[in-house]
């Protein structure tokens, strides 16, 4: 198994506010990692440090086997921001022209190719969303919109997609067959790491699970995540905090 | 907000949209409306060049040509304008904004970065307080807008700076800035007062006598640069307009392109204060963008809509300012705002929320 991001004593703060403090853990090649914890418990925070958008005070992190810092084939990661999905803006950027953002960190200054063409009709395709691919993303619904992000970072070709909170906003229905597509793409090789508030949806979709608030609390495979009493100790009781640094 | 956010049961609602021979038409209309741009631009760029070759050999003969046109258009129109090269260079510096401004603005806009034309357009006016200082010691003409230019991306340095150091309030720096330059503007033109005999009012409110051969053979240049860098980074640029975040995360160099951006945007702004004034010119940069907003189906369909509402905006207000003697900058603005409120009404759709804050 390779490790997709590797992270080590990692600890951030926002002036005095520790948001993350000393977490290690590891998600491995074609995991679907569940990242859970309470309101403001550092999960997005944990998620840009992975990603490289905040730069740890301390120790390390590692994407795809080099320090981020490094790290430049953004290609590999589709990332799919709350921002992105609860915007609300009058941007007006059809489906395609989003997906086909997917292939800009592969293409030059140039025009596209005929081969990132056709890969932004495939994962537009793939995705289900045919049928929408010249509409606004503005006008879509939440559910929707969760599908032209997967598209582009399909497009991009990720192995990694970071999905924060995708479902905040979409109804019952819709946010199963989003998880259902998710699950169909795990299948295919794809790592996924998610944030999700619904720890029900995370327990019945991921094979792992990291729960933290500031620290972490539980990092293994799901069914000892349901067995422990590290959901009540990280939402509310003080607990034991799980340190395995490799 | 732009309506409310539809469901997932409504996924197949009908849509405003034409499709079939409508959408087809509309995209025809768009590429002539972008070709005649086009042409017209071509036409204006190739008068400054001939204007400033009249002396050699062949472009003498050609400037010739030029200037009997313009006089047939006098006899046509009954005016006293076309004859005048200073009329068309000040045309020629219009029809540039006309394209440039919504080119970069359908960016600035998106990013919620407006304010950000306005802070730059101040500044530059502080840069054209010190020009006319350098003016009235150099005795040379030309060094005002590029004095003005060099403060304007010195400006735009400034407030890239100021805008990746503060995330709250982040608009608070931006306004002080924006104040600041202008004040400092003032404080120079106040000392220097008497020491030439520029036309600030000019520089404030935007008057086609202000445009001078240097200033218009700059602006030709600077429209070239403009286009051709948003032509070279328009994905990146995209991209990080419409998702910063995951733009950083696909490794764009998203702090180089946002400095591409603002530079630009203080390019585009020295070269419309000529016309526009600096009170006026950061409109240039939005209301043609907000007006294409309101009705276009794709980004790229924003920036073209944006560039030729951009031209119809300075085409029309030209024929205000000449035809009632008013200043350019103010038509061109009111003019702008027209066809705005005409597409709000043509989409039939309400406003579309599009913040201005920095």
């Amino acid at each position: 198994m390779t490790a997709i991001v590797d992270l080590d004593g990692v600890t951030f703060s926002y002036g005095d506010t520790v948001a993350v403090s000393d977490v290690s853990l590891t998600v491995e090649e074609g995991e679907f990692l569940g990242l859970v914890g309470p309101n403001g418990s550092g999960k997005t925070t944990l998620l840009h440090l992975m990603l490289g958008l905040h730069d740890p005070d301390g120790g390390s992190v590692e994407l795809f086997g080099r320090p981020v810092e490094e790290f430049d084939d953004g290609g590999r990661i589709g990332y799919v921001s709350q921002k992105a999905t609860s915007r609300g803006g009058a941007m007006p950027v059809t489906v395609r022209e989003c997906v086909t953002m997917g292939r800009f960190a592969h293409a030059g200054r140039g025009r596209l190719s005929e081969t990132d063409r056709a890969a932004v009709a495939d994962a537009i395709e793939t995705v289900g969303i045919g049928d929408l691919a010249d509409r606004l993303v503005s006008e879509l619904s939440g559910g929707q919109k969760q599908r032209a992000y997967i598209a582009r970072a399909l497009a991009s070709d990720a192995d990694l997609l970071a999905l924060d909170e995708p479902t905040v906003g979409v109804d019952a229905e819709s946010r199963d067959a989003f998880y259902a597509l998710l699950d169909e793409l795990n299948g295919d090789g794809i790592t996924v790491i998610l944030i999700e508030h619904d720890i029900g949806v995370v327990t019945d979709r991921a094979n792992r699970i990291a729960c933290i608030n500031t620290e972490l609390y539980h990092h293994g495979d799901t069914e000892s995540f349901v067995e422990s009493d590290a959901l009540g100790e990280a939402y509310g009781a003080t607990g034991q905090v799980v340190h395995h640094h490799h | 907000m732009s309506g409310e956010t539809p469901t997932d049961g409504e996924r197949d609602r009908p849509r405003s949209d034409p499709v079939g021979p409508g959408r087809g038409l509309r995209r025809t209309a768009e590429l002539a409306g972008i070709g005649l741009t086009g042409v017209v631009a071509a036409v204006m760029l190739s008068f400054l060049l001939l204007y400033w070759a009249q002396d050699l050999p062949v472009a003498s003969e050609l400037y010739a040509a030029f200037r009997s046109i313009g006089r047939a258009m006098d006899a046509a129109f009954g005016t006293n304008v076309f004859r005048h090269p200073i009329m068309w260079q000040s045309m020629a510096v219009g029809v540039l904004v006309g394209v440039v401004a919504p080119l970069v603005g359908s960016f600035l806009v998106h990013r919620e970065m407006a304010l950000i034309g306005e802070t730059l357009a101040h500044t530059a006016f502080a840069g054209v307080a010190v020009g006319i200082l350098v003016t009235s010691a150099t005795g040379w003409s030309g060094s005002l807008l590029l004095v003005a230019l060099a403060v304007g991306i010195l400006g735009a340095l400034g407030v890239q700076w100021l805008t990746e150091r503060t995330d709250a309030y982040g608009d608070v720096p931006i306004a002080i800035m924006l104040s600041g330059s202008f004040a400092v503007g003032t404080l120079i033109i106040s000392y220097g007062d008497g020491l030439t005999g520029v036309n600030i009012q000019g520089y404030l409110f935007g008057n086609l006598a202000v445009v001078t051969p240097d200033g218009a053979r700059l602006m030709g240049a600077l429209s070239i640069v403009v286009v051709a860098a948003v032509a070279l980074t328009y994905k990146q640029l995209l991209f990080i307009t419409f998702d910063e975040q995951a733009a950083r995360v696909a490794q764009l160099n998203v702090t180089g392109y946002n400095t591409l951006l603002v530079v630009l945007t203080a390019v585009v702004v020295v070269g419309a204060m000529q016309v526009l004034g600096v009170i006026l010119v950061a409109a240039m940069l939005v209301v043609p963008v907000a007006a294409a907003s309101q009705v276009a189906r794709s980004f790229r369909e924003t920036m073209y809509l944006g560039v030729i509402f951009g031209q119809l905006s300075v085409i029309g207000g030209f024929a205000v300012s000449i035809g009632l003697g008013l200043p350019s900058g103010g038509s061109i603005v009111v003019t702008a705002i027209a066809v705005y409120l005409a597409t709000i009404l043509g989409s039939g759709s309400s406003v579309k929320a599009i913040s201005t804050h920095g």
